[in-house]
């Protein structure tokens, strides 16, 4: 049970699901995770969750809260502390004909999966000449909150390298939902990254049933001066980052939130520069040999004559994640670094 | 067990060996290339555990992997398309020699990363048990794979959940070209089961009705909800690891004496001392057998190479083909 005051607050938000005169709620990204899971673990028999605590603790970040109860020892696993184990279990049931969702903690603690996932799920159906698949969904979370430098890393672009699987970074409940329906329905593996320190972020969510397909970026703000590209969180910073830079500066961003991360869609962030003309990436991880560093190659490749600056990148500082409070602050990028990156980039 | 049974056994065995003869020749006639891990000396592991399966277990194994496919049941033209590469091939030439399968037996696939598939048979067992299927998943495995993470992550969880799965060790003394003796601390893989609390038992891979047997014993244990099962078959791998392998790590005398252990004539001569057969039977089921053998390289020679446009096939196992159905058996 909650046992801390902010603990509690998180409850009570959970519950508070507000429906609008249209039918919209607004409700939790962990809830709209929640919905994911129920609607489909109703719908399909076969969909079961495996990871570590998930059951009897309720998950690390407690999107499983209650599960265990709900639908028994079965269908809710708790797994070993065995990330290379418990990834291959759940990509061999897969194989086999029944829908694992994988939690694995954080995904600092994928790489002990990393075998697993990019020498076995992601090359099933290649490998094997389409004649079967591996559907098995990971779920893991980035994130970082005086952790220390093995527990604050955020590896998307290391999964992202890999054809063969999906990986998604969902910003929005919106997303969150439609996407991990889709995954846990498709025919791939999907690595299905959430972050720790949006689950209590609120987004309008329809009542209805709906899945989203697992491709293409999306336009969340738009704009004229120059192009904010970003995903998971660095999508909500860019966007405050956009909301001050029109009050104080007058300066018009277009933001796009990348959410699909493989296969990576860059058609919108190029329509998007040739409008216009200057793009600032921003990204929680470190810049070199990153996805910022993909997405401004190809920014050049289809976009070079319209660009009027270098394109920017926001990420964070090239070291392990200290622990104090002050030193964390200067590796992770804030709104301050992408405001300073986007003027640099229209002076 | 009846002799129709009994020479079929013979012939499979017969097929695996002569099948790898003629793919080493073609691997130095340049037809073959990459790696080429030959089965020859094991053969009695495959052909008797697999004769124990049904058509509802699932199978995982390592990369020396031709003679699961042909005892399950693939088709000997295929397996040797996939070798040379050919579209023709089981997997249309995107697996080649450590990726064998044939799906309608539920044979998922030969996996080139020591341990790995593992927990991967393990997850099928999940599989069975969650669908309460007459069923159980069996992973072949060698010596080496038990020095590996995956092999005891996978182990422990098997035994947790009480899966029905056969844990098939062969234990063929070398892992590449390091002897067990330098490898593992212990000198029966069957102690590292027991540690996890899994049951099993030590058998002689030399003898195709032993590991026959031994899996009927396995499989009547896991589908009786005890939980996985460990079979650890002494066997010996009488080529090289791979066709590579200059074997500086053991000396011809060993492997002179090994041979002299070969599961080939020593059951067929089994089955002429017992009059079970005789030596014209044998000389039907060779001859066939090379039919066989010379009708797969002839197949996969004149096969075609698997077309440029169809590289970006099957990444996704959806793209355009949405909803399409994997051919689980």
């Amino acid at each position: 049970m909650a046992s801390t005051l902010a603990d509690l607050k998180s409850l009570e938000e959970d519950m508070l699901a507000q429906i609008d005169e249209n039918g919209i709620r607004e409700i939790t990204y962990r809830q709209a995770l929640q919905e994911a899971l129920t609607e489909e673990m109703t719908a399909n028999e076969n969909v079961i969750l495996m990871g570590e605590d998930i059951g009897a603790y309720g998950g690390s970040y407690v999107v499983t809260r209650g599960f265990q109860e709900e639908w028994g020892r079965e269908r809710v696993i708790d797994t070993p502390i065995s990330e290379l184990g418990m990834t291959g279990v759940a990509t061999g049931a897969a194989i086999a004909g029944i829908r694992p969702v994988l939690e694995i903690m954080t995904i600092n603690f994928s790489l002990l999966a990393m075998d697993q996932i990019v020498n076995h799920a992601a090359k099933i159906s290649y490998m094997f000449g389409g004649h079967f698949n591996a559907p098995v969904v990971i779920r893991t979370a980035a994130g970082w909150g005086q952790l220390g430098a093995t527990h604050s890393q955020t590896f998307e672009a290391w999964y992202a390298h890999v054809p063969g699987l999906r990986v998604v970074m969902p910003s929005t409940p919106l997303d969150a939902k439609g996407f991990l329906k889709s995954a846990i329905r498709g025919d791939d593996p999907v690595l299905f990254i959430e972050h720790s320190l949006i689950y209590r972020n609120r987004g309008p969510v329809p009542t209805e049933e709906y899945t989203l397909p697992l491709e293409g970026s999306e336009v969340r703000r738009e704009g004229t001066d120059v192009t904010l590209i970003s995903w998971s969180r660095g999508a909500i910073l860019a966007q405050g980052a956009a909301e001050e830079l029109q009050e104080e500066h007058g300066i018009s961003c277009e933001v796009i939130d990348m959410r699909v991360l493989r296969p990576l869609d860059t058609d919108t962030v190029v329509e998007s520069v040739k409008k216009t003309n200057r793009a600032v990436i921003v990204e929680e991880s470190w810049r070199t040999l990153g996805l910022g560093a993909e997405i401004a190659a190809r920014i050049q490749e289809d976009a070079f004559d319209y660009l009027d600056a270098p394109v920017g990148r926001v990420g964070s500082l090239e070291v392990p994640m200290p622990y104090a409070r002050n030193l964390e602050r200067l590796v992770i990028p804030g709104k301050d670094e992408v405001i300073q990156a986007v003027l640099q980039a229209l002076a | 067990m009846d002799t129709g049974q009994l020479l079929d056994f013979y012939r499979q065995m017969y097929l695996i060996r002569r099948f790898e003869e003629r793919a080493a020749e073609q691997y130095a006639y340049g037809k073959i290339g990459g790696f080429l891990h030959l089965y020859i000396g094991e053969e009695a592991v495959a052909v008797g555990a697999i004769a124990a399966m049904s058509e509802k277990d699932h199978l995982f194994t390592h990369y020396r992997d031709h003679g699961y496919a042909l005892a399950i049941g693939a088709d000997p033209n295929a397996a040797m398309a996939e070798l040379f590469g050919k579209e023709t091939g089981t997997t249309s030439g995107r697996g080649g020699s450590m990726h064998m399968i044939h799906p309608e037996r539920n044979f998922w696939g030969g996996y080139a990363i020591v341990g790995g598939h593992i927990p991967l048979a393990v997850g099928a067992g999940l599989a069975i048990k969650h669908k309460k299927e007459d069923a159980v998943s069996v992973a072949i495995f060698g010596d080496g794979a038990t020095n590996n993470g995956a092999f005891h992550e996978a182990a422990n969880m098997a035994s947790l959940w009480k899966l029905p799965v056969v844990f098939l060790c062969e234990n063929n003394r070398y892992g590449m070209g390091t002897a067990v003796e330098y490898a593992s601390a212990v000198p029966q893989m069957l102690t590292k089961a027991q540690g996890h609390g899994i049951e099993g038992e030590i058998v002689d891979g030399q003898d195709v009705l032993a590991m026959y047997a031994v899996m009927q014993r396995a499989v009547e244990h896991c589908k009786s909800g005890k939980g996985p099962y460990f079979i650890e078959a002494m066997t010996y791998r009488f080529r090289g690891h791979s066709m590579a392998d200059p074997e500086s790590y053991r000396d011809r005398e060993e492997v002179e004496r090994f041979r002299q252990n070969d599961p080939i004539p020593l059951f067929k001569q089994q089955l002429l001392d017992a009059e079970k057969a005789s030596a014209e039977d044998f000389e039907r089921i060779e001859a066939e057998v090379e039919e066989v053998v010379e009708e797969a390289v002839r197949f996969a020679d004149e096969s075609d190479f698997p077309p440029p446009s169809t590289i970006y096939d099957w990444v996704y196992f959806s793209d355009g083909e949405v909803g399409k159905e994997p051919e689980r058996g």
